[in-house]
């Protein structure tokens, strides 16, 4: 419901009471759950660097980029796909798929240069065919990716059963060259770390300032609407699952290179992590609200977390999901709290 | 003629029939390639064979299929039930376990055929663990008003962290021989893990067949607000929709990890979230909630577990297996699509006009 008077009640508010105070209010209620999920991470990481004073190191800062690149990459194509109200769960299927897929072919002793753009056509073409599923025959976004997880799984199997090397000099060469950043000693990330703040400028653009963006917040709000006036739907949602597939190939690809092998068992569950980092990046499940904003500080603060208990050494994997569960409910709190707020004002 | 056709088309749109369909067909695959796999045999006075294997293997499943159907039929959906599972059998596994209190820890002690606690209370601490998610579950939907796939996730992702919590992170076995009973002992010859998903069918079937409930739930599921303003609590009806699927999958979870003899918190029910959905969608049950079928949601399991068993039979690797599932999840979807539905309809409308052409 929220999600459907927001764009109303927000202009005419604006219009009614134009002083500062209650724009500042406007603007406050408008963007607290982004505010509070920057909040949360910052607070998160000082607790941590107070705790553990190596958190404190700013190569720890690049260390979050550096091991959540994938999860980030993933995160920014679900992202899109949520606010149009749908749902991604094949990306982690698809990341293992790229990486059995490079392996064996890389393997079979083909180009890499060749490899990269043949592992994103197969992303987006999986994404496609998922976007046509769900917009042609009406089924729920949430059985056909399923469908697309195990499918991709299951091919990442019968191309290896096992984990297979990768030898490949350029991928070595990716995976092994440390780029310094300047201003910080010592301080360096590798080359596939890039990726994924390039595709979140890239995503950054194409939501805030394009058609396609906008018209992606319109299905999300409402598809009838969007349709009846006039706008490219069926052509949007196909672009927004492609883009998804793009999204998870490139993650994989960044994967193969960091971890230089290929394995159907890749990234399990890591589309969970993706949908909690984009609900706690403060995107509703509804469809039509959320930034990828939100979705970077969601996932710095999955990695947030788990740098706390690598660092800790003592607690165990497990609290990085109970961790993550507890944060995600605080978040849904906080955002039903705004949304009413939001309503009532 | 006419009163036949009316009878197919009637046949047609009942849930069991695409599911009866599919399953025969399989069944035609396994009769013609692998006639094997009807042999049942009699070993130390119980049934044995691969029909067997299926029906004790989908128990679990169908268990968690019961109370999955009730809760997208109120147009929700459960996530977190592989997680109950995993919380479920790892208390069960550590309340069992011998060697708890004893300072030190020798093999012997720890693989006796002994239990710390009474089975009757690890049963019901199981049963009791399970209800309490579920009962968490649908506090969060009903009372919290957060959307089911979010709040249910939320347990889904903590609730393996619960499990392994519970059990330390280490993979546990029981040696405890009473308890391997659910998933492996035998009544009259046929699995414990059947009696169990009778009992939990016809108790399920009773309250939303014979009681005003089950037309509540449809009710919410089509049109929640409108149920509220008939005078209907929805509130209770989902979150009492949410606690029996925690308690379906309980029951799950004890036969699983009595199954493997032992609990690992990391995998024990893993992907059930997805079957169960799954099964309830091959029963042609909507995800958008409304009219339900348990029946068809039961029959949906053992259709995936024939399959399953079938593809073992034939020699595919259980992980590649995956892709041939997905293969199966697509043949559904395609007929189960409107524009399917139509197309069929179409066709044996125009037979009719024929026929009444030629009449």
């Amino acid at each position: 419901m929220a999600s459907q008077t927001k764009p109303l009640s927000d202009s005419v508010m604006t219009v009614k009471r134009s002083d500062t105070v209650q724009r500042l209010k406007n603007f406050l209620i408008k963007n607290g759950p982004l505010a509070t999920t920057i909040v949360i991470f910052f607070v998160l990481y000082l607790i941590g660097s107070w705790l553990y004073p190596a958190m404190q190191k700013p190569q720890v800062v690049f260390n979050l980029f550096i091991n959540q690149a994938s999860l980030l990459l993933v995160s920014i194509g679900m992202t899109l796909v949520i606010i149009a109200k749908g749902i991604d769960l094949s990306v982690a299927g698809v990341i293992a798929l790229t990486t059995a897929a490079s392996a064996a072919l890389l393997a079979a002793g083909m180009s890499p240069f060749i490899v990269m753009p043949l592992m994103l056509v197969m992303g987006i073409t999986f994404g496609l065919a998922q976007g046509w599923l769900i917009h042609f025959f009406k089924v729920e976004p949430f059985i056909v990716t399923l469908m697309g997880l195990f499918f991709a799984r299951g091919m990442a199997y019968i191309i290896t059963l096992s984990s297979l090397t990768i030898n490949d000099p350029v991928y070595r060469f990716l995976a092994l060259t440390k780029v310094y950043i300047p201003f910080f000693e010592k301080v360096y990330v590798y080359i596939p770390t890039f990726v994924a703040p390039v595709m979140l400028l890239v995503t950054i653009y194409l939501s805030f300032f394009t058609q396609f963006g906008r018209t992606v917040y319109a299905i999300g709000n409402n598809e009838q609407s969007a349709l009846l006036m006039g706008l490219p739907v069926a052509r949007t949602k196909l672009l927004v699952y492609a883009f998804s597939g793009l999204c998870s190939a490139m993650a994989g690809i960044v994967w193969s290179v960091s971890l230089l092998s290929g394995y159907g068992g890749y990234a399990p569950g890591m589309e969970l992590d993706a949908i909690a980092s984009v609900v706690i990046g403060g995107t509703m499940l509804t469809g039509g609200i959320g930034t990828v904003i939100g979705t970077l500080f969601g996932v710095l603060i999955n990695g947030t977390i788990v740098s706390i208990l690598q660092f800790n050494g003592t607690l165990s994997s497990w609290w990085t999901r109970i961790g993550v569960g507890v944060l995600t409910l605080i978040f849904l709190g906080v955002q039903s709290l705004f949304y009413m707020r939001q309503k009532h004002s | 003629m006419k009163n036949n056709d009316a009878l197919f088309k009637r046949m047609r749109e009942s849930q069991l029939f695409w599911p009866l369909v599919a399953l025969a067909l399989i069944l035609l695959l396994d009769l013609i390639f692998a006639p094997g796999f009807f042999k049942i045999g009699i070993l130390d006075g119980h049934l044995y064979g691969n029909l067997i294997d299926v029906v004790n293997n989908a128990a679990p499943l169908m268990l968690v299929a019961i109370g999955m159907t009730l809760v997208i039929a109120t147009g929700g959906v459960d996530l977190s039930v592989g997680a109950v599972i995993a919380i479920s059998a790892a208390l069960g596994a550590v309340l069992i376990n011998p060697a708890l209190g004893n300072v030190l820890i020798e093999n012997k002690i720890l693989a006796a055929n002994t239990t710390n606690t009474p089975l009757p209370i690890v049963v019901l601490v199981n049963i009791v663990a399970g209800t309490l998610c579920g009962l968490w579950n649908g506090m969060l939907v009903s009372r919290g008003r957060i959307s089911p796939m979010v709040a249910t996730l939320i347990l889904m992702v903590a609730g393996r962290g619960i499990a392994q919590l519970i059990t330390n992170g280490q993979i546990m076995t029981v040696y405890y021989q009473p308890y391997w009973w659910f998933g492996n002992g035998f009544i009259l010859g046929l699995p414990v893990s059947i009696y169990i998903v009778a009992i939990i069918f016809i108790m399920a079937w009773l309250l939303v067949r014979k009681t005003a409930i089950g037309m509540f739930i449809e009710s919410v599921g089509i049109n929640s607000k409108a149920t509220y303003y008939s005078g209907i609590s929805e509130k209770n009806i989902k979150l009492f929709v949410y606690t029996f699927c925690g308690f379906c999958s309980a029951w799950a979870g004890l036969i699983l990890g009595s199954y493997i003899h032992g609990v690992d918190a990391n995998n024990i029910g893993l992907l059930y979230e997805l079957d169960a959905i799954l099964a309830v969608v091959i029963g042609g049950t909507l995800m958008s909630g409304g009219r339900f079928s348990l029946l068809a949601s039961v029959i949906g399991a053992l259709l995936i577990w024939t399959f399953t068993i079938t593809m073992y039979t034939f020699g595919v690797p259980a992980n590649a297996l995956l892709a041939g599932r997905a293969v199966l999840v697509l043949i559904v979807i395609i007929l189960y699509s409107d524009y399917t539905r139509r197309v069929i309809n179409k066709l044996s409308d125009q037979k009719g006009i024929k026929h009444g052409v030629s009449n």
